[in-house]
């Protein structure tokens, strides 16, 4: 692309974005949760991807977050325990404007970082075991962190937790979809960045072979955490938005969701192309689609339809779109053959 | 003279097997060193044992003067002591160019170096090594997609990026085309001659080691069984015999 189409492309995916509330009023929502699903999937994807770490696990980051959000929010101005004990109703828990803005981004910030937090601790502890082992972990992990929710009563254990309730006065959908526009594209521009620098050669390096890259001296272990470290960060605002967005907080069907959100977040990445800084954004959309399509035609089918094609994806296209573009043409992706600079020598493979 | 590399008195095994048992060598700075024996005589297992892959059961190994037997495979290899593998390994999902990009030297450098952009100086370094090995051409195709012995030259060509002090080679010529060997042989004198890295070479050519190598040791069952100059190693008994199974 050149210069200039490049600025074009970019301007209009911008305005698309922007305009959608205007465009499409009626799925402001389903948009608003696809810009999510972008993080979710870029996020998932640096460390499934472009790492080669495949982690059933990342759905605990997105819980952190919505927990530590909804707690921050809570606590600057009220008691968490009579709160969750109330159930979050009734008239004495109220915030006003300032209160509820202000609560907002703090606890999205805290939420995050939280989630940073939780990274390192566990990314210590599971980043030493490889494929499979280091799969099957993460899927207990994110089971565990939904049980000892489920069981903590201070947060509402099984019950779940209400969101604050935004003031009146305050357009909801459209303040929540363009929060997660900025997220998403947040998100986008720092995994692009993180992926120019030295840091996405050596995470790439791990994933193509861990023993090479600790023979040449990186610091796998450190990269690993770092990298896990960066999902967690942008996993956990997402998780304090959605949660939000949301307003009830289950610790097991929304905020530790490991069937549904876990795995969607695998299967986006997978579906747009794992290891491109392009193919998650592009795999959320193709998906955010079916999933909603499917929920409203094949309303009491849709799990099936969607288990469905999560088997076609991953038996017929598991490079995913743009992994399938790059094999085909590899041109497209800069992969050519270079002529020798002038007075070289034969390329070696010419003779016999 | 003074000794980069010594090894004194080092033992390993596995379970029942003494892989290494009780070697001692030392290899001098600037120099080609050769390391020779029959089949599971143990020299790729003293080399494991040298970078740290596996911890030893006995015996030291000092670097610079340093003892290393504690550290893990990274410290060493940012300490300036590489070796590359019997059965090459390079990062086939990124481009030549990534694959050495990444590979420049982490000597002394902060966890946050890894932040910066990629400078275009050490692409120009990258090109220039990579051109070096003849593989300028194919610099942004995937790695993977090269041949088994252009690979090999990559792993090599990586190995050089990362300016090592020492260089730890296991077989450089297995599985390159004969025609190319003499080519080779000549690029790792050269990085020997013209970029002072000492040279520590498994190999088994003879061919290849007799007319690389300034000092042989031949192991034999895991024990240092000969050294002297390639003249003598190719003349003395014991050794013929380790390589015809009369040993």
């Amino acid at each position: 692309m050149t210069g200039g189409t490049r600025v074009a492309v970019w301007g209009a995916l911008l305005a698309l974005g922007l305009a959608a509330p205007f465009l499409f009023p009626a799925y402001l929502q389903q948009i608003a949760t696809l810009w999510l699903f972008v993080v979710f999937a870029l996020t998932w994807d640096l460390v499934g991807g472009q790492m080669g770490y495949n982690s059933f696990g990342n759905v605990v980051f997105v819980g952190v977050g919505m927990y530590g959000c909804a707690v921050t929010q809570i606590g600057l101005f009220y008691s968490v325990g009579a709160y969750t004990a109330a159930r979050g109703g009734g008239t004495e828990f109220v915030f006003n404007m300032p209160q509820y803005l202000g609560g907002l981004a703090t606890g999205v910030v805290a939420g995050g970082l939280l989630a940073v937090v939780t990274a390192l601790v566990l990314g210590s502890l599971v980043l030493g075991m490889r494929g499979h082992y280091f799969a099957i972990c993460t899927l207990g992990l994110g089971v565990a962190a939904g049980e000892l929710a489920a069981g903590w009563n201070w947060i509402g254990a099984g019950s779940g937790m209400t969101a604050p309730t935004a003031p009146d006065a305050l357009d909801v959908n459209s303040f929540y979809y363009y929060l997660c526009f900025i997220l998403a594209v947040v998100t986008f521009f720092a995994t692009r960045w993180l992926l120019s620098t030295r840091f996405g050669l050596a995470i790439n390096a791990i994933r193509d072979d861990e023993d090479k890259a600790e023979a040449m001296g990186l610091p796998t272990t450190r990269l690993k955490v770092a990298a896990w470290m960066f999902s967690g960060f942008f996993l956990g605002l997402a998780g304090g938005i959605y949660g939000n967005m949301n307003r009830f907080i289950d610790p097991n069907d929304l905020a530790f969701a490991g069937s549904t959100i876990g795995v969607w977040m695998v299967l986006m990445a997978i579906l747009g192309g794992k290891g491109t800084l392009w193919g998650p954004v592009i795999g959320a959309a193709v998906f955010q689609v079916f999933k909603e399509l499917f929920w409203t035609y094949l309303l009491g089918w849709q799990r099936v339809a969607l288990g469905l094609l999560i088997v076609l994806i991953v038996v017929f296209f598991p490079q995913g779109i743009l992994g399938y573009l790059r094999e085909r043409f590899p041109a497209l992706f800069g992969h050519t053959i270079d002529p020798d600079p002038a007075g070289a020598s034969e390329p070696e493979e010419a003779r016999p | 003279m003074s000794a980069l590399l010594e090894v004194s008195g080092v033992s390993k095994s596995f379970g029942g097997v003494r892989a290494n048992d009780n070697i001692s060598l030392k290899v001098d700075d600037g120099r080609i060193i050769g390391l020779i024996g029959p089949n599971g005589s143990g020299k790729t297992t003293l080399f494991s044992s040298i970078v740290g892959f596996h911890p030893i059961d006995g015996g030291s190994i000092r670097f610079e003067g340093k003892e290393i037997s504690q550290n893990t495979v990274p410290e060493i290899a940012r300490m300036g002591l590489l070796r590359t593998f019997q059965q090459t390994r390079i990062y086939s999902k990124m481009t030549c160019v990534e694959n050495m990009l990444i590979s420049r030297s982490m000597r002394g450098r902060a966890f946050t170096d890894f932040f910066r952009q990629r400078s275009s100086q050490k692409v120009d370094r990258a090109d220039d090594l990579l051109e070096f090995v003849g593989l300028f051409s194919k610099r942004n195709l995937m790695a993977g997609s090269l041949s088994f012995g252009q690979q090999k030259l990559l792993e090599f060509a990586m190995a050089l990026m990362s300016e090592p002090k020492m260089l730890m080679l296991d077989e450089p010529t297995a599985g390159i085309n004969p025609t190319l060997i003499n080519g080779l042989i000549d690029r790792l004198r050269r990085a020997n001659a013209e970029f002072g890295i000492t040279l520590f070479v498994i190999e088994h050519n003879m061919r290849v080691i007799m007319n690389l190598a300034e000092h042989i040791y031949c192991l034999a069952h895991g024990e240092l069984l000969a050294e002297g100059p390639p003249e003598a190693i190719q003349n003395d008994q014991r050794v013929v015999d380790a390589y015809l199974g009369t040993h």
